[in-house]
């Protein structure tokens, strides 16, 4: 049983360093990994996730070849006895003090994406877009021609008038406003979004950013990010927080699209937005 | 160190006699052994009616939307067509974390094993409140009679209305202001989240009385010479685990309460005003906080999970020396380490917050305690392997579970260093990595450690052993069977697939994963018939097993000193004296390779 046992272990750590690190090596490609990366904390997020891979690999393998080896070699002989020791500081020190270094130091390196992301506001000229969660569907708001956003509360929504967001029909400043069920956002310029929720927590969630960020009724969370120059393309948004009956069905898109013509977009009326947006999406394939 | 070691007591004798009546025998018995057991059954019941859950969720992952006969039996409304619906989904999923995490993970290791052993080990005759231990074991049955009947609550509830479902809808965590809304937030809402937060509250209560007993106990009931450096490791870990429990089991009290009085009494501690739900806005709610729940769950959720693993390392500690015949390596590290994790423990929720929307400064602080964790559960891994080492090795099915447990528990601890960095969990939050990282570790290491827990002790617990071919068959099949199911999730939640999903089908980045999922499907269902072999050996072996002697496994603690079963007061009325440390294998120059706590002779030096 000993040498099963110890085998199993041995299958566990190869099979194991295999799927994460060897599927080019077993399918002929990859399969499951992280998805296309398109903005620079992508990058680093995913740089970060290799480091530390390689460190949990080989701490990882070395217990359960560990483990393995000791249950292979120490099976019992007959009637002899076993090793009689109640430890070792020396080694317990050791051990510790590694270990201690090791994880710290993990710890603190994951946090500069962390910062980069979370404790700096967008760069000035960022395009900025309002995101409402609802169960269970995304609202993107845009703000038109002026620049400004309407103002919105609670009280003026109304899901079957198509206002999601409540824009108050009084401001003149929504007149020329948006409300769409698919982001459109520029690539190669800082895009800030400021989510919230109507009803209860959703979670915006866009694998390809590598971003993800709980949107909670009664806050406005502001984020930002920029999509790299050349990224165009078709995304999806699923909400990944649980929301509901649906939350699996709730997805939206991310269409990523030159600057320009976002600009030109976001400038035009809401049944031109809308127009417009048939097109995008038949121009762009997921990636 | 010279320890003050009482002479036996001979003569003083205290024979408690054995209730005679079959209800306070079985039913309202206030010996801690029919109380260890009575937890131990109800865990057991509970671990079924789990797995069943989760089986369902695994036809409904391979196969989404397959129309299949018998789910219409089962569920007349929740699966009229024979599928499984979102909502259906979603409530086999809330009941499976539920009975999981408090009916199977918090009940069979400390109120199963804990009560029945702690006492013994330490020495009583009993626990310090033996009518508080009846009164725990009964709320916590009642917790799960009114869980079970929210489970149900569309037998009973007549709404032409109401979509019918089998019970709530919002995970175990439960996030509100999802789960303060009521119905109108979704199906089960309502009625099911009032039955199931009731139920969880009753469990506080019941986890607070046994915590308050656990303590008492071990500190002041201990038997001569049971110094604390003698006790065993699993005492040690049951101890902890009852502190976690106390201090953290008031947090869920209280956040339950302030969420059955949303539903109940109008307040708002959970929902902010401005709520537009279900095409209404609603006007009788303001000035909540949706991420005070948050807080309050997770303050009591992550020690929780350290509730949950501690008596399995304990219990493995206590096994791997037993059957490698080798004292535990680091006794005292491993001791000051269940400190630390119990310890640290207390400061870490907020990892499961990144990105709850609180402030990321304070995610940072959480971070770095996070990883901070890491060291004293890396510690017990050292020590473990230091036992194994240089040992000879009986490979007994309680000693399989027990490396089993190891490794297992270095693969789900391991990813925790992804998951621990904020930047990382950024994109793998709410994903599979994460429901394999929690699953390997706080799931199936901790079951583990209650198959190693019950083929080691039910020797002496019902006094027969239990069939070692069968078992180490079971072994095989759930070694390999959960790390086939686990260690996929990770890649799984790698390329993106959210957990909590009815189906994976609708998204385009991750179709890698549909696949994936139909092959953990068949890997779930032949480990979830491996499970079956285990209670055919419980019940074979509990009807014609071998007669089990006093101490088959040649081991040293105080329960191997007593019959199997043991008489209803532990020791025949007679203190045990206790001279030497838990761990004595392979003592050099003792005529046999173990020496018993109660054996007094030279070498009274380890263990101190």
């Amino acid at each position: 049983m000993g040498k099963i046992t110890g085998v199993l272990m041995f299958i566990l750590a190869i099979g194991s360093v295999l799927l994460f690190m060897g599927q080019k090596l077993i399918f002929g490609s990859v399969l499951w990994w992280f998805p296309v990366g398109i903005s620079e904390h992508a990058a680093a997020i995913d740089a970060q996730f290799g480091r530390t891979l390689v460190v949990v690999g080989i701490a990882f393998t070395a217990a359960q070849v560990a483990l393995g080896y000791a249950v292979m070699k120490f099976g019992r002989k007959g009637d002899a006895r076993a090793v009689y020791t109640h430890g070792s500081n020396k080694l317990e020190v050791t051990w510790t003090v590694i270990t201690g270094i090791v994880f710290v130091v993990l710890a603190i390196l994951g946090q500069r994406v962390w910062a980069n992301l979370h404790l700096n506001a967008a760069a000035a000229g960022a395009a900025r877009i309002e995101v409402v969660a609802q169960q269970f569907q995304w609202n993107f708001h845009y703000h038109g021609a002026d620049g400004l956003f309407g103002k919105t509360e609670p009280r003026f929504i109304d899901d079957s008038a198509l206002n999601f967001v409540g824009l108050d029909p009084a401001d003149t400043a929504g007149r020329d406003d948006a409300q769409l069920t698919t982001l459109v956002i520029p690539v190669g310029r800082p895009v800030e979004l400021t989510l919230k929720s109507k009803d209860v927590i959703h979670s915006f969630f866009v694998p390809a950013l590598r971003f993800k960020q709980d949107t909670l009724p009664g806050m406005a969370i502001k984020v930002h990010f920029t999509v790299k120059e050349g990224e165009e393309g078709k995304y999806e948004i699923p909400c990944a927080e649980l929301c509901g009956s649906l939350h699996y069905n709730m997805k939206s898109n991310m269409l990523a699209i030159p600057a320009d013509e976002y600009d030109r977009l976001v400038a035009s009326s809401e049944e031109k937005f809308k127009e417009q947006l048939g097109e995008l999406m038949q121009r762009y394939q997921y990636k | 160190m010279a320890d003050i070691v009482h002479p036996p007591v001979h003569g003083e004798v205290h024979r408690h006699p054995a209730p005679t009546g079959f209800i306070r025998k079985y039913v309202f018995s206030t010996d801690h052994k029919v109380i260890g057991i009575q937890y131990w059954s109800l865990a057991l019941f509970s671990v079924f009616v789990g797995m069943a859950l989760s089986l369902l969720m695994r036809l409904q992952l391979g196969w989404p939307g397959q129309e299949f006969g018998f789910l219409k039996t089962l569920f007349p409304h929740a699966a009229e067509n024979g599928t499984i619906s979102g909502e259906l989904y979603l409530s086999l999923l809330t009941m499976h974390g539920t009975v999981m995490v408090f009916f199977v993970l918090t009940t069979a290791p400390q109120g199963g094993f804990g009560n029945y052993f702690l006492p013994i080990q330490i020495g009583a005759a009993d626990m310090a409140f033996p009518v508080l231990n009846m009164l725990s074991f009964w709320i916590t049955f009642v917790a799960l009679v009114v869980l079970m009947l929210a489970f149900c609550t569309n037998f009973f509830v007549d709404d032409p209305n109401m979509i019918n479902v089998i019970g709530p809808i919002g995970g175990w965590t439960g996030y509100a202001p999802l789960s303060a809304l009521g119905d109108k937030a979704g199906p089960g809402q309502g009625l099911g989240v009032i039955l199931w937060i009731t139920s969880i509250a009753l469990f506080c209560v019941a986890s607070l009385l046994g915590a308050l007993n656990f303590i008492t106990t071990m500190l002041n009931m201990r038997a001569p010479g049971m110094s604390l450096m003698r006790l065993p490791l699993t005492c040690w870990a049951w101890f902890t685990t009852a502190v976690l429990a106390l201090l953290s089991f008031p947090v869920l009290l209280a956040a339950g309460i302030l969420l059955l009085l949303d539903h109940l009494a109008g307040t708002s501690f959970f929902i902010p005003g401005g709520e537009y739900v279900s095409g209404k806005l609603i006007t009788e709610h303001s000035g909540g906080s949706p991420i005070l729940w948050q807080h309050l769950f997770w303050f009591f959720g992550h020690p929780e999970v350290y509730i949950a693993i501690l008596p399995g390392m304990g219990l493995t500690s206590h096994v791997l020396s037993t059957f490698a015949r080798k004292p535990v390596f680091g006794y005292r590290a491993m001791v000051y380490a269940i400190f630390a994790i119990g310890l640290l423990g207390f400061f870490v929720w907020g990892h499961h917050m990144f990105i709850s929307g609180m402030s990321p400064y304070s995610a940072i602080a959480f971070s770095l305690v996070t990883l901070t964790i890491g060291v004293p559960s890396a510690i017990k891994t050292f020590n473990w392997l230091g036992t194994l080492w240089g040992g000879q090795i009986r490979f007994t099915t309680p000693m399989l579970f027990a490396i089993g447990f190891v490794s297992l528990f270095v693969s789900g601890g391991i990813t925790g260093l992804f998951l621990g960095q904020t930047s990382i969990d950024i994109p793998l939050h709410d994903t599979y990595f994460v429901v394999g990282h929690f699953h390997l570790i706080m799931g199936v290491a901790a079951i583990f450690g209650m198959f190693a827990g019950t083929y080691f002790w039910f020797p002496k617990m019902f006094g027969k052993m239990m069939n070692e071919g069968l078992g180490k068959i079971h072994f095989l099949i759930t070694f390999i069977g959960v790390n086939g199911i686990f260690i996929p999730f990770h890649v799984m939640g790698m390329a993106g697939a959210p957990r909590r999903y009815a189906s994976h089908a609708g998204l385009e980045y991750a179709k890698s994963v549909m696949p994936m999922n139909r092959v953990i499907s068949w890997i779930a269902f032949v480990t979830i018939a491996g499970q079956l072999i285990f209670l055919v050996n419980l019940i074979w072996s509990w009807a014609k097993g071998r007669k089990a002697s006093d101490n088959p496994w040649e081991a040293t603690s105080l329960e191997w000193t007593i019959p199997s079963p043991p008489p209803h007061d532990n020791f025949f009325g007679i203190e045990p004296t206790v001279h030497r440390g838990p761990y004595e294998y392979g003592v050099p120059g003792a005529s046999k390779d173990y020496l018993m706590q109660t054996e007094a002779g030279p070498s009274e030096v380890h263990g101190d």
